[in-house]
């Protein structure tokens, strides 16, 4: 037999694969050095690959649309800006990272063992969670890429395995990261497992597993129409479990608390883009032309979406499980940009994704200085009274949650007024009205928090607001910079993203 | 720079001096804050001077392309309206500075804080006036929540956190209905004349009836809020009574009437028909405003609140006057606008003076005041003549406009609203007469009587209160043809009530 290797375009590729190359000299690095030596040489090999991807990346922002490996892979403008985005927020989410002591030393130590409280002592902390890392980017990467759903497949889980991973890897609280892990690895398979099975009803319908292929059997092929709906469904559980969309966000505010802060801070902003970024592709590119069969269900998941996180992000008493729901929120504003369908929803989406991105993981990042003697505190009365002992932080997390909450001067503001805009322009006027709505009870929430930071007195004095790292400094200076430039002069981002906005289809 | 520029970037340098302080030395920040808001005053009245009163249309122009892909664009301008309110916020504000020289002291963040906050407040008062375009207009009334927010509080009396996010909230809610609106208003300009918040190009678009009602409902309900109108309005006497003294003249006299303002310039000029729709409703809630703000007013025991209600009842008022849609009721509501700026300042001024001196803000905690502190007493009873529209006095003219401006379209409300006159002797002349007059209570022997640096502060107040009751012909110049704009606008004339629409 002779089988023809497939011609690779490698300057198209490049981003990927220097990110999946520097992922596997990471478990070379991880396997055959010693434990002392190998978090900061773990730490240059993923910001170098990060910032070399980043720059390949920018190389290729002018040049045409091209697929690449064998039509797998489309690289067009939407798919440039969002590896960028992604490979932005991975920049900082590794910045975090790199205050390694969030993380178990040995994650395969029972927790409590005697084992665990060696690897502690000798300071023989495994570092594996840098490889793992590059491999979820290297997923989210290829996710909003892939042109077929077979790769769309591959990609997710390439995104979706080193997180399980990831989420269990917490040093505190072991028990609790472990159960995260384990649930996020149930619920993710569970609809990976919708995923594929919508892939193959669409497979049936259409006969062909590309994009391109769904798309034209959607406008006018003989195709089933059974199989059609039950193949998009099936997908979009699939998909819409990724962004933590009701009735699919059950695992989102236990992983989000058990998972190590920075990973969670890693996932509730790049894993964002990556999953919008393909339910976006996907519906687009290839169910453009079914609008009118899906267009019910996704604004009734989307008004549900904003509803739940909003209302029920109201009785949180944990900081991460409260911006967990608020992310759940921010899934169905972002929805609302899918369902407009037009150019000004894909615009307004891939700003939405970058602003709401860093301040994301500026949020987290601050969430990791606040704590005390056991290791950072969630419970939210123990934030109580915190602008006495760190000022500038209580200022700069307020400027995040007003950020959150869509306030003017804020890039969260920009963000919602453009998507809803897009979604006002399709005619989805209830969608508007549902997110203004569901914004007005989110404000509660956040200005909560600041209340209790700001205006209540602490009874109990145990919790410090941690000496930030100079990496976890930089973030969330950057994060809370960026958050304010984006709301006060959006127009270079809004006019550099407008010319990313066609999806090849 | 443009003068409007320069008056909305002097108060935000101001507070970067102010930062730039040393926090041990108050009295330099407090001097400090003093000097840049007096020559934003100065600024103001040069603005003042400048102005064309003939003109129509807007005037001290200026325009910077801010967010070009959505249309939106840095663009200030004032008519005789916007530059009424301007005038009223930039005098206000070193009043109020100097009249509460120690409130900004134990707080619950430093003084320093309390005279950033008020200045950055003082650019966005400026700004939300002066903005016509309506997103940038829509930046400032949502960004000058936060430091009105940390001034009640942070600074505030009682119960100040829960009085501060409940006017947070309400007002962040009528904001988001707004937004809605906004958006609306703009896809709909997208679809017929490409994307602009331009609000003069905004005004002449063709929307359908039921879209302009609902964008409209969106806009009024936020300005109702704000307003205060019954019955949206029950945040205002919690924060009113918990806030400083100083705090409230600033959200009454001004930040207030950012809603009515905003009927006029938005709710009238952007719709007109749906305006003339709803006119029927808007006015029923404003006499029912008139006459509750009025008649709780009587039921009042902290004198706080008192005021606070009193200004329910007077933004009833000028409510009813917008929307009578008389030039004559219109110039009265936006006369009334500064009157009611003026005299609350005064009503407020002098009744914290007496609560910080009493310690307790409970009318009948008071009692012969007139013995003991006459010149306290005086300014109180004459901020309170004034409030009741005393002929003579500047609010007589106001309300007396608006009433008459209202009689030629809606007899029957004006009438109605003329019992809120009544009502109002009663609200102002029984405190008066527990707090001024009678034996003096224990307690209230010692009190001590204004200080210079009181009496300089309240002194202006009290002339301006006298002289535009006197002579308002100048205001009235300034306000009329704007007024009259305003009803052409709206589709009416005058003096023959006739509706002009095809309806």
């Amino acid at each position: 037999m002779n089988i023809q290797a497939p011609a690779l375009e490698y300057g198209a590729l490049a981003p990927i694969l220097i990110i999946l190359a520097a992922a596997v000299i990471g478990v070379m690095v991880e396997a055959f050095l010693s434990a002392k030596v190998r978090a900061p040489i773990q730490l240059a090999i993923s910001l170098g690959a990060v910032v070399l991807s980043l720059s390949q990346v920018w190389n290729l922002r002018g040049s045409a649309t091209t697929t690449a490996a064998v039509n797998s892979v489309v690289i067009d403008g939407p798919v440039l800006f969002m590896q960028g985005t992604i490979l932005i927020l991975s920049l900082f989410a590794f910045l975090l990272i790199a205050d390694i002591d969030a993380f178990a030393a040995q994650a395969s130590a029972v927790p409590g063992s005697s084992e665990e409280a060696r690897a502690l002592e000798s300071g023989r902390i495994q570092s594996e969670v840098y490889p793992l890392t590059l491999f979820a980017i290297g997923g989210m990467m290829i996710f909003p890429a892939a042109n077929d759903l077979i790769t769309l497949f591959v990609a997710l889980e390439v995104l979706s395995l080193p997180l399980y991973l990831m989420a269990g890897l917490s040093r505190r609280r072991r028990l609790l990261s472990q159960e995260a892990a384990l649930k996020y690895f149930l619920l993710g398979a569970y609809s990976s497992a919708f995923f594929l099975f919508g892939a193959a009803f669409l497979y049936g319908f259409a006969g062909d597993v590309s994009l391109a292929g769904i798309r034209s059997a959607v406008s006018g092929g003989p195709g089933n129409d059974v199989f059609l709906i039950i193949g998009m469904v099936s997908l979009s559980v699939g998909l819409l479990f990724k962004v933590g969309a009701a009735p699919f966000h059950a695992w989102t505010p236990d992983v989000y608390q058990g998972a190590p802060t920075p990973i969670t801070a890693f996932m509730a902003a790049a894993t964002k883009v990556a999953a919008f970024g393909a339910i976006l592709r996907i519906f687009y590119v290839s169910l453009g032309g079914a609008v009118y069969s899906w267009k019910p269900i996704l604004t009734a998941v989307a008004i549900l979406t904003m509803v739940v996180g909003s209302v029920i992000a109201i009785a949180q008493r944990d900081i991460k499980r409260m911006l967990a729901y608020s992310s759940i929120a921010h899934a169905g504003f972002l929805l609302t940009g899918v369902i407009a369908l037009n150019q000004e929803g894909l615009r307004a989406s891939l700003f939405y994704l970058a602003s709401y991105g860093i301040t994301t993981i500026g949020a987290f990042a601050l969430v990791t200085l606040v704590r005390d003697s056991s290791g950072e505190v969630g419970d939210l009365n123990r934030w109580i009274g915190l602008s006495k002992r760190s000022p500038a932080m209580a200022l700069i997390f307020s400027v995040f949650l007003l950020s959150f909450a869509g306030i003017p001067l804020t890039a969260g503001f920009i963000g919602k007024f453009t998507i809803f805009t897009a979604a006002y322009e399709s005619g989805n006027i209830a969608v508007v009205v549902a997110g203004v709505l569901s914004s007005a009870i989110a404000a509660f929430f956040y200005v909560r928090v600041i209340v209790m930071i700001f205006f209540t007195d602490s009874k109990q004095d145990t919790v410090t607001v941690a000496i930030p790292s100079l990496y976890t400094n930089l973030t969330i200076w950057i994060a809370a910079i960026t958050t304010l430039a984006l709301g006060l002069f959006p127009a270079p981002l809004l006019d550099f993203i407008s010319t990313f906005s066609t999806f090849a289809r | 720079m443009n003068l409007l520029t320069s008056m909305g970037v002097l108060p935000l340098i101001g507070a970067g001096l102010v930062v730039l302080l040393p926090a041990t030395n108050a009295k330099l920040v407090k001097q400090c804050a003093l000097l840049v808001s007096l020559l934003v005053a100065t600024l103001g009245i040069t603005m003042t001077v400048g102005f064309e009163r003939d003109v129509t249309g807007f005037q001290y122009v200026e325009k910077y392309s801010w967010i070009p892909s959505l249309g939106i664009s840095y663009q200030l301008g004032i008519d005789g309206i916007s530059l009424i309110l301007i005038l009223l916020s930039v005098l206000l504000v070193p009043i109020v500075i100097l009249a509460g020289w120690n409130e900004s002291e134990g707080g619950r963040f430093s003084v320093k804080t309390f005279y950033i906050l008020i200045l950055i407040l003082e650019t966005m008062m400026i700004g939300v006036f002066a903005a016509t375009d309506l997103f940038l207009f829509y930046v400032f009334f949502e960004a000058m929540l936060v430091p009105v927010y940390f001034l009640i509080g942070g600074y505030g009396s009682g119960a100040r956190q829960a009085a501060a996010v409940k006017f947070l909230l309400y007002s962040l809610f009528g904001g988001l209905l707004m937004l809605a609106s906004i958006i609306g208003i703009f896809v709909i300009s997208g679809n017929q004349i490409g994307r602009t918040f331009d609000i003069t190009t905004l005004s002449a678009l063709e929307i359908d009836t039921t879209t302009q009602n609902f964008l409209f409902l969106g806009f009024f309900i936020a300005f109702a809020i704000k307003a205060p109108l019954w019955p949206l309005h029950t945040w205002l006497p919690d924060a009113a009574k918990s806030a400083t003294p100083g705090t409230s003249v600033l959200l009454l006299g001004v930040l207030d009437k950012v809603g009515t303002f905003g009927m006029i310039r938005y709710c009238v000029e952007l719709f007109p028909e749906a305006s003339r729709t709803f006119t029927p409703l808007i006015i029923t809630l404003a006499v029912i405003s008139i006459i509750y703000g009025a008649f709780l007013a009587i039921g009042q025991e902290d004198i706080k609140s008192l005021i606070a209600f009193t200004s329910i009842s007077h933004f009833g008022f000028i409510t009813l006057g917008i929307f009578a849609m008389t030039t004559q009721a219109n110039s009265g509501a936006t006369l009334y606008m500064l009157n009611h700026g003026f005299s609350t300042a005064a009503l407020f001024l002098t009744a914290g003076w007496m609560v910080s001196r009493r310690g307790s803000s409970t009318i009948s905690d008071f009692g012969g005041l007139q013995r003991v502190t006459p010149i306290l007493a005086w300014s109180f009873f004459i901020a309170g003549l004034s409030s009741l529209a005393l002929p003579g006095l500047s609010s007589f003219v106001s309300e007396s406009l608006v009433l008459v401006g209202t009689y030629t379209r809606y007899p029957v409300a004006a009438i109605i609203a003329t019992f809120g006159i009544i009502l109002a002797a009663l609200y102002i002349l029984i405190p008066v007469q527990k707090a001024l007059h009678g034996p003096t209570t224990a307690g209230n022997e010692n009190l001590p009587d204004l200080k210079k640096r009181e009496i300089l502060a309240i002194a202006p107040v009290i002339s301006l209160i006298i002289a535009l009751g006197i002579y308002p012909k100048p205001a009235l110049e300034i306000i009329n043809p704007a007024a009259k704009s305003t009803i052409t606008k709206a589709g009416y004339s005058d003096p023959q009530p006739l509706v002009k629409g095809d309806k």
